[in-house]
């Protein structure tokens, strides 16, 4: 099964977290990632986002584009990251995020991506 | 000129056997495992170009050697670097052939399945090394069947590999106690492989019914190594009574096609004669097993030329027969559905009652079965509901799509009545 893990933080959080801090959630980070590349369950890489400020929403309204600054989500948590697992269940996936430091300092939430195969009906 | 599918056909049956001779002259299951991977892309490279070789087992042999003995050679001059002192082999002895019987390429091939398929693995390595290291598959081959990128399948066979290594697993069939065992976990990893081709529904999928050919291919060559195992027989049956329907299942644009409304013309003739004839074996003169069992179910279906006529009780019958050998949620929800066949929907719905403390209980394919059921008894409400949430719990896209359909079918019935 295939799982997305979407890191969830605050801009503000992160700024305010102390240069220490900040440094351990990146070594922890590296850390965390090398070992799931190595059990086979990372798929590809992780995808760090840019600061929400830098966002623009794109909405089509009778063929009429609108493209308006920052992003779609309202509220002061953002969507920061993200990386694709596959593993054997949705306890083994919470399971590998108990272990990345995004869940230590902000909160990822865990969903499962949907497949194309289905079993006989 | 020889076509270049033609040639991988000739490579990969002979992949375990050159392994197998490999693994018993050097050892080292690992490195020998890399170099038959190369010789089999050096052969893949060269015979449409150049021919097949005349003895084509020997060459792959010799091509994997050179790598081999040029990695030992450069591991003793490593070592003895880092510490001349100590007494080490020369590189020669290294080299030589083991002394003894030579086993038969068929023992190697059944050594190397119970190797790839170690409970000490995860059951996604276990996958992935019986692929390369029995089928031959290279690790760009079985990424593209599994939809992951190809360093994600190189880790999962380095990793089955370490595992063996620092668990120092040998190089010798199971003995007689774990056997049965160690066959079971065999025969789970070759369902893995098949079913994953199996479910793919469509377009960009195509390539993983290569997997359901593989998977038949090497369970094929286990029962010619194990004629008298049950299970086995069983399996096989199994795979092929399924494949036999895999073109009627689902629609070009990828959608299901239940197994009621599936046009029983499309079903492949020869894979059911073959399938109906090796479970009818087993089931007369082995010892009965879960595979044969979910085989004889799958010959049932087989054996209805029209929907219709499906022999339910004989369906039960086995249904609970095989609730009582192995016993699990999956099975009691699918027995509902025979019950109900047989003895009405309410009689299924009474049975699905049992599982809501079970661990299935919010598993979406409890919901649609109690809505279907639901249909039935023609409680449009209830079942509306059901189909509705079975669709928000189900991560099938396929299967999505189908759940939506029915609740949306209800929802116009009702309209339509209501207009009535």
């Amino acid at each position: 099964m295939k799982y997305i893990a979407l890191i969830h933080n605050n801009p503000e959080a992160w700024q305010a977290l102390s240069q220490a801090e900040r440094d351990e959630h990146n070594s922890d980070a590296d850390t965390f990632l090398e070992a799931i590349t190595k059990s086979g369950e990372l798929l590809g890489g992780a995808v760090v986002l840019a600061n929400p400020s830098n966002a623009k929403t794109v909405r089509v309204r009778n063929g009429v584009p609108a493209i308006t600054d920052g992003p779609f989500a309202e509220g002061k948590e953002h969507l920061a990251g993200y990386y694709m697992l596959d593993c054997e269940s949705m306890e083994r996936a919470t399971e590998i995020v108990t272990g990345d430091p995004s869940a230590r300092f902000f909160a990822v939430e865990v969903r499962p991506i949907m497949h194309m195969t289905g079993s006989d009906l | 000129m020889t076509r270049h599918a033609e040639v991988e056909d000739l490579l990969r049956p002979l992949a375990p056997q050159v392994l197998g001779v490999l693994v018993r002259r050097y050892g080292r299951f690992d490195l020998c495992e890399d170099a038959v991977q190369e010789a089999l892309l050096a052969g893949a490279l060269q015979w449409p170009e150049e021919g097949v070789p005349e003895n084509p087992r020997a060459w792959l042999i010799t091509v994997a050697s050179r790598r081999i003995v040029d990695e030992l050679r450069s591991d003793h001059a490593r070592r003895r670097r880092e510490d001349t002192a100590a007494a080490r082999t020369p590189p020669d002895e290294l080299l030589a052939p083991a002394a003894g019987d030579e086993p038969s390429d068929d023992d190697d091939a059944l050594t190397l399945l119970f190797l790839c398929a170690h409970p000490a693995l995860s059951p996604a390595s276990q996958v992935a090394l019986t692929l390369r290291a029995v089928g031959g598959l290279s690790t760009a081959e079985i990424a593209r069947a599994f939809l992951v990128p190809e360093t994600t399948i190189a880790q999962r066979i380095s990793r089955g590999k370490q595992k063996i290594k620092a668990s120092g697993i040998p190089f010798s069939l199971p003995a007689e106690p774990e056997r049965a065992d160690r066959l079971r976990v065999v025969l789970q990893v070759l369902y893995l492989i098949f079913n994953e081709g199996y479910t793919a529904t469509s377009g960009p999928d195509l390539q993983r019914g290569e997997l359901t050919a593989e998977a038949i291919r090497l369970t094929r060559e286990l029962r010619r190594r194990l004629p008298s195992d049950g299970e086995v027989t069983g399996l096989l049956a199994l795979m092929l009574l399924t494949e036999a329907r895999r073109s009627a299942r689902s629609r070009r644009d990828g959608s299901l096609v239940p197994l009621a409304e599936q046009d029983r013309g499309q079903w492949n003739g020869a894979l059911i004669e073959e399938g109906l004839a090796l479970v009818t074996n087993a089931l007369s003169r082995t010892a009965l097993g879960p595979y044969q069992l979910q085989a004889a179910i799958a010959a049932v279906h087989a054996e209805a030329a029209r929907a219709e006529d499906t022999d339910w009780a004989q369906i039960l019958a086995l249904y609970e027969l095989l609730e009582r050998i192995s016993p699990n949620p999956m099975v009691t929800l699918n027995r509902a559905v025979a019950v109900a066949m047989v003895r009405g929907p309410h009689a299924g719905l009474n049975l699905l009652q049992t599982l809501d403390d079970d661990s299935i209980a919010e598993h979406h394919r409890l919901y649609a079965i109690r809505a279907h059921l639901h249909e039935m008894v023609g409680d449009r409400a209830a079942a509306l509901a059901g189909y509705q949430a079975a669709a928000h719990r189900t991560t099938s896209l396929p299967e999505q799509r189908y759940l939506e359909a029915r609740a949306a079918r209800l929802i116009d019935q009702g309209q339509t009545r209501h207009q009535d």
